[in-house]
């Protein structure tokens, strides 16, 4: 097996750059979003709005407990339920049973990241209930039996000609590849399931402790239908995913859609939670409102980690991450893609699992500059890295490499020495020579390093290190100056 | 009278390309800066760091700490390796003792990028360097992001004689170099290479320049590979030619 088979991150990595499609899709998404948010935030006149909202954040998830028994009071006092669900199991059990108990026949979701995280829609359809995505992306998705490729643009790897191909034979009507015509074909399609499902699944972008609302953002109309037509609306929401007072909110609201799609305000933004009260023109009978934790606690308890349940989950990191932008989102294979999710997944599905998301970035800082909220990725990253290099019981991390903890082991005692380092050079400098091409470049190489000459040449080592250059050249005219530290 | 400047060469500097290292002396020279070299430099840890071996970058930077302590001015023509110093080695050391913690952050202090000492220091933007060819600059991550300098090495190259500074698109994304995600995971560092080059490619410069040899070291590699005529060249190198001295 080659290293490539041994890891489904580079094996759907190779997939993603080789797809012209995805690549063209990326581009686009990189060029216009991804640039134009950093754009924004570079001439933006509140300079101080990212700042105000990370440490409002920060304060929340300090005080978490509080601010979601405020929630969960203000809920039930409106006539919802609120459950806690520990793990995802218990989430999608709870919601199965609420589904089972109302005779639900026809589910139709809002566009949810945990819903894809817990599982749910497998479950719900083994009771035999049909279940609809109902975010024009996400629909796109669930017809071609596809997987999300972008936080806020799932499908983002599709160009209008598949979607043209898919929706003629899924939807069965003649081909186009016009976007209007598809728009209409699905929302013609949609507004059937809408008007007769019987339970509306959406996630919860925030909530709001101080109102008991949560608040769902749209630019297609299809959340207002899926929380007010059916008779029963759950939401899923990460624990983390709340905001104490509306005041709070509106911060967070207004970086959530200038990160995601540089708008001012999206088309919508429901604020909903709770049963139809009397007088209520629609809404449903019952609203019940899942708080899932999920590993999360285990991250609010970790300070090197806490930060990243500040995440507004704009996917802006996507936009601007290079390595996002050549591989796409499916070669994280997990809900949560590209940078966030290079952080996210680990933390939540296993250090070990996901060995290859902490170490796959280039830790070039794109994100941290992007992120709305400032989240330091890149310091996360360092600190998955860390526990994949020692192993952590605390994390249930194991060491990921014994070769190359054995190799940075060796690096640490030739570093340790002046002499040491300098004998290594040189034997590998003597080493390298049936190497180097005609050109002067090497071209090939055995064993881990060959992965360098695989696609690039090297340049070889010098036969003269600055070391020795500057001993012969340089160090009489400076000695003078320079005696106590030259020995030193 | 220059404060003495303290001559930290880069590990790839040192093996590999030691002609940048030549070429910061000689500029250091022309400015009469006074100069010292501790021979017993190695590594400032960064590789190790940035693969998560914290304990073994500790040691490389405690070693660093105690060679570079005495300086008065530490100066390195790597962008990533002023970074490790100045804002990683807090980090390192954040469990040490408080007095040890403001040693390590006064040697962050005194250590410069080699674009930011002659500009932001020494106040020099012209060195009286000539080099006739159309040039463009790659803007390494930790330089541009980690220590926010990008406009002191175009300042110094726009004020070489004859050196035509053409920009090219994305020169703020990342080369692919990463370190042992170059070899990790070639295929992603590749395709990241290559747009690199294409942007490189499409300005029609003679030579890309930069003032990280890592990133100039990959870049270098893939135009290799592909035949690419561009060559590489560290700013200090630019910096250091004279007219009717052509001396690599």
């Amino acid at each position: 097996m080659s290293d490539v088979e041994k890891s489904a991150y580079r094996r759907d990595a190779r997939r993603g750059i080789d797809d012209e499609c995805l690549q063209s899709g990326l581009q686009k998404i990189q060029n216009r979003f991804g640039k134009g948010a950093m754009h924004y935030w570079a001439e933006t006149a509140d300079d101080g709005l990212r700042d105000r909202v990370k440490k409002s954040r920060m304060e929340t998830l300090e005080n978490l407990d509080v601010v979601l028994s405020m929630l969960a009071d203000n809920i039930e006092a409106a006539g919802g339920h609120v459950y806690y669900a520990r793990t995802a199991e218990d989430a999608v059990d709870y919601c199965r049973r609420v589904a089972v108990k109302n005779e639900v026949k026809s589910v139709v979701k809002g566009k949810s990241m945990t819903s894809a995280e817990i599982g749910l829609d497998a479950v719900l359809e083994a009771e035999g209930m049909e279940v609809t995505e109902t975010d024009l992306g996400e629909f796109i998705i669930q017809l071609g039996e596809d997987r999300p490729s972008h936080i806020i643009a799932p499908c983002i790897h599709l160009d209008r000609q598949r979607i043209g191909r898919l929706f003629q034979e899924k939807l069965d009507i003649p081909y186009s590849e016009e976007p209007p015509e598809l728009t209409q074909a699905a929302r013609r399609a949609l507004r059937k399931i809408l008007l007769e499902a019987d339970m509306g699944i959406t996630g919860c972008n925030f909530a709001v402790a101080e109102t008991g609302k949560i608040s769902l953002v749209s630019n297609e109309g299809n959340i207002r239908m899926s929380t007010t037509m059916p008779r029963i609306h759950l939401a899923l929401m990460g624990i983390e995913r709340v905001a104490a007072t509306m005041s709070d909110h509106q911060g967070m609201l207004q970086l959530l859609t200038r990160g995601a799609a540089l708008q001012k305000l999206s088309t919508y933004v429901s604020f909903v939670g709770g049963p139809r009260q009397p007088g209520d023109p629609d809404g449903p009978e019952e609203f019940h409102l899942v708080m899932i934790d999920n590993g999360r606690s285990r991250i609010l308890a970790d300070e090197e980690f806490r930060e990243v349940l500040a995440c507004i989950r704009c996917g802006a990191c996507l936009n601007i991450c290079p390595v996002y932008g050549k591989i796409g989102g499916h070669a994280y294979n997990s809900p949560y893609p590209g940078p966030i999710g290079a952080v996210v997944s680990p933390l939540l599905f296993g250090i070990n699992r996901y060995a290859d998301l902490c170490k796959g970035e280039s830790l070039c800082g794109a994100c941290l500059d992007v992120c709305p909220v400032r989240i330091d990725l890149p310091r996360m990253l360092l600190a998955l890295r860390r526990k994949l290099a020692y192993g952590d019981p605390a994390w249930q991390t194991t060491r990921h490499k014994w070769l190359e903890a054995m190799g940075f082991r060796l690096w640490r005692t030739l570093i340790a020495s002046g002499p040491a380092y300098r004998l290594a050079l040189r034997c590998a400098g003597l080493l390298q020579k049936p190497f180097i091409s005609k050109s002067g470049m090497i071209k090939k190489m055995a064993g881990p390093a060959s992965a360098w000459t695989r696609d690039r040449d090297l340049p070889p080592l010098a036969s003269e290190p600055f070391s020795r250059r500057w001993k012969k050249k340089y160090s009489q005219a400076a000695k003078a100056t320079s005696s106590e530290v030259d020995n030193g | 009278m220059h404060t003495k400047v303290t001559l930290f060469v880069q590990c790839l500097v040192d093996s590999i390309y030691p002609r940048v290292g030549e070429a910061m002396v000689e500029v250091f020279r022309r400015l009469k800066v006074p100069l010292e070299y501790p021979a017993d430099q190695t590594c400032c840890g960064q590789p190790a760091f940035n693969a998560g071996y914290a304990k073994e970058a500790r040691a490389a930077a405690r070693r660093f700490v105690r060679i570079f302590e005495s300086a008065e001015a530490i100066v390195c023509p790597s962008g990533s390796c002023v970074h490790m110093v100045r804002h990683h080695y807090p980090e390192l050391f954040a469990d040490e003792s408080i007095d040890y913690r403001m040693r390590v952050k006064a040697v962050g202090n005194r250590c410069y990028e080699f674009s930011e000492y002659l500009t932001d220091v020494l106040g020099v933007v012209n060195i009286g360097a000539s080099f006739p060819a159309k040039v463009s600059y790659h803007d390494s991550c930790h330089l541009l992001r980690g220590l926010g300098i990008g406009e002191q090495p175009r300042t110094l190259l726009r004020h070489v004689e004859g050196l035509q500074l053409v920009e090219m698109d994305d020169s703020d994304v990342c080369c692919g170099f990463g370190g042992t995600f170059s070899v990790n995971y070639p295929e992603i560092s590749t395709a990241m290479v290559d747009d690199k080059i294409d942007n490189i490619v499409a300005t029609g410069a003679d030579y890309v320049t930069g003032c990280d040899v890592s990133c100039l070291m990959n870049i270098e590699g893939r135009l290799s590979r592909r035949n690419t005529k561009v060559k590489v060249v560290h700013i200090a190198e630019i910096l250091a030619s004279r007219a009717g001295h052509n001396d690599e």
